[in-house]
C-alpha cells in the first residue's frame, strides 16, 4: 500500500511545485523606469546599424515612403502631400499618437489603417493590402518624424475598453502552451529563450527591420510571429484584437522615444 | 533601379584609414527556395562589388547566395589623394548599378 501512495504525494508535489508559480502568474507590471526598449537588448553591432541612416536598411523604406508620400494618386488625383503639406512639419509625433481613437469606425486604428482610411476617403484609391511594400514605406517615413519624441497614446473614456481589451489579451493564458504575453515580457524579460533575450516587448521603433525576416515588417506582423510561438490560432492582420493589444503595447511604453525605422536581429 | 547608400568621409588627411559603408538594397534570392506550387524561384544575387579610388581598384568582393538581403559592405583604405571612388555592383539578370562619391584629402 505504502509506495504507491507515496508515489502519488510525490507527483501531486510535483504538480504543484509546476503550476503554484504560474497560477499566481499575475507578477508586478514592469516598473516604469526599469524599462528597456528592444534595442538595449541587441549587440553594439546590431545597435551601430540601427544608429546610422546609412547602414541602417529601413532607411530604404523611408525614402520610398517619402517618394510615395509626393505622389498623386487614386480618383481624386490628390498625394498625401497635397492634404498634409510637409510631412516634417504635419506627422511629428504623429506616430507616437497611434493607435488613436476614429470616431466613424467607433474604435482605435493602427496607423496603417489611417494611411487606408485617407487611400480610399481622400484620395479615392484602393486600400493598400496589409504588409505590402508601399504601405510599410509609407508608414515607416510617418513615424520617422516622429523619431526621438515619446510615446503618448490618448486614454480617455472612448479607448479606455479598448486598453482594457489589450490588456487582457496580453494577461490571458491561451493556445496549446497555454502561455499568456506577461509570462515572457513581463515575467522573464531577464532570461533568455533559445539563446536570444526575451526583452519587455515595447513597441517602440515600428516598422522595423528584422534581419531575421530580412525585410521591413509592423507591429502586427511581429505580433502574430510570437501568437504563432504560443500556438494560438492566430489573428489575421488587422483583426481588432491585434489592435487593442497594439495600444496596450504603446500604452505600456508611453514616455518611450520611438525608433522608428529601428534594426532588430 | 537599386537604392544604394553610401558613406564616405567627405574629407581626410592624406595617408588616414578611411572606413566606407555600402548599402544597396536588393532582395538576393538564392534560388533555393520554392513558392507556393513547389516551382523553384529563381536565383537573383549580386554576385560581385567592386570599389575603385581614382580609377585603382582597392576593394573587390564576391558574393554568394548565403549573404543576406541589402548586402551592407564596409571596408578600410588609405586616403591617398582627392578624387572620386566609384562603387560597382554586378549580378544576375544583368544587374548593374555604379554609385560615387567624392572626398578632398589634404
Amino acid at each position: 500500500m505504502k509506495p504507491p501512495e507515496r508515489c502519488i504525494f510525490v507527483v501531486g508535489a510535483l504538480i504543484c511545485a509546476m503550476t503554484s508559480p504560474l497560477l499566481i502568474a499575475r507578477a508586478a507590471e514592469i516598473p516604469l523606469n526599469e524599462r528597456k526598449s528592444g534595442s538595449e537588448f541587441m549587440g553594439p553591432d546590431t545597435r551601430a546599424m540601427q544608429d546610422d541612416d546609412t547602414a541602417n536598411p529601413g532607411t530604404f523604406w523611408v525614402l520610398d515612403g517619402e517618394a510615395l508620400w509626393k505622389r498623386k494618386v487614386g480618383a481624386a488625383g490628390k498625394s498625401c502631400a497635397d492634404c498634409h503639406g510637409e510631412a516634417s512639419e504635419s506627422m511629428k509625433g504623429v506616430a507616437a499618437r497611434y493607435p488613436a481613437f476614429n470616431a466613424a469606425r467607433g474604435r482605435p486604428v493602427n496607423l496603417d489603417q489611417q494611411i487606408n482610411i485617407c487611400r480610399a476617403e481622400r484620395q479615392q484609391a484602393t486600400p493598400l493590402p496589409l504588409e505590402a511594400k508601399e504601405l510599410l514605406a509609407l508608414n515607416a517615413y510617418v513615424a520617422r518624424q516622429s523619431r526621438g519624441m515619446p510615446i503618448d497614446v490618448t486614454i480617455d473614456e472612448r479607448t479606455q475598453p479598448f486598453l482594457e481589451a489589450g490588456r487582457a489579451t496580453f494577461y490571458r493564458r491561451q493556445g496549446q502552451l497555454n502561455f499568456a504575453c506577461a509570462q515572457c515580457h513581463d515575467d522573464n524579460w531577464k532570461e533568455k529563450l533559445a539563446g536570444s533575450p526575451i526583452t519587455q516587448a515595447h513597441p517602440t521603433g515600428y516598422p522595423l527591420y528584422r534581419l531575421e525576416w530580412q525585410n521591413v515588417g509592423s507591429l502586427q506582423r511581429r505580433l502574430r510571429n510570437c501568437i504563432s510561438g504560443m500556438r494560438v490560432d492566430n489573428y489575421p492582420l488587422g483583426a481588432p484584437e491585434l489592435v487593442d493589444l497594439e495600444l496596450f503595447l504603446m500604452w505600456r511604453a508611453r514616455g518611450m522615444p520611438i525608433e522608428t525605422p529601428a534594426v532588430r536581429p | 533601379m537599386a537604392r544604394a547608400l553610401i558613406n564616405v568621409p567627405p574629407k581626410a588627411k592624406k595617408g588616414e584609414i578611411i572606413t566606407i559603408k555600402t548599402l544597396i538594397s536588393h532582395e538576393m534570392e538564392t534560388g533555393y527556395r520554392h513558392d507556393n506550387v513547389g516551382k523553384p524561384i529563381p536565383r537573383n544575387i549580386i554576385t560581385q562589388f567592386v570599389c575603385t579610388y581614382n580609377g585603382l581598384e582597392v576593394f573587390r568582393a564576391d558574393l554568394y547566395p548565403a549573404i543576406a538581403a541589402n548586402p551592407f559592405i564596409t571596408f578600410n583604405t588609405v586616403a591617398t589623394a582627392t578624387g572620386t571612388f566609384e562603387f560597382k555592383w554586378t549580378g544576375d539578370n544583368g544587374f548593374a548599378q555604379t554609385e560615387t562619391a567624392n572626398i578632398t584629402v589634404e
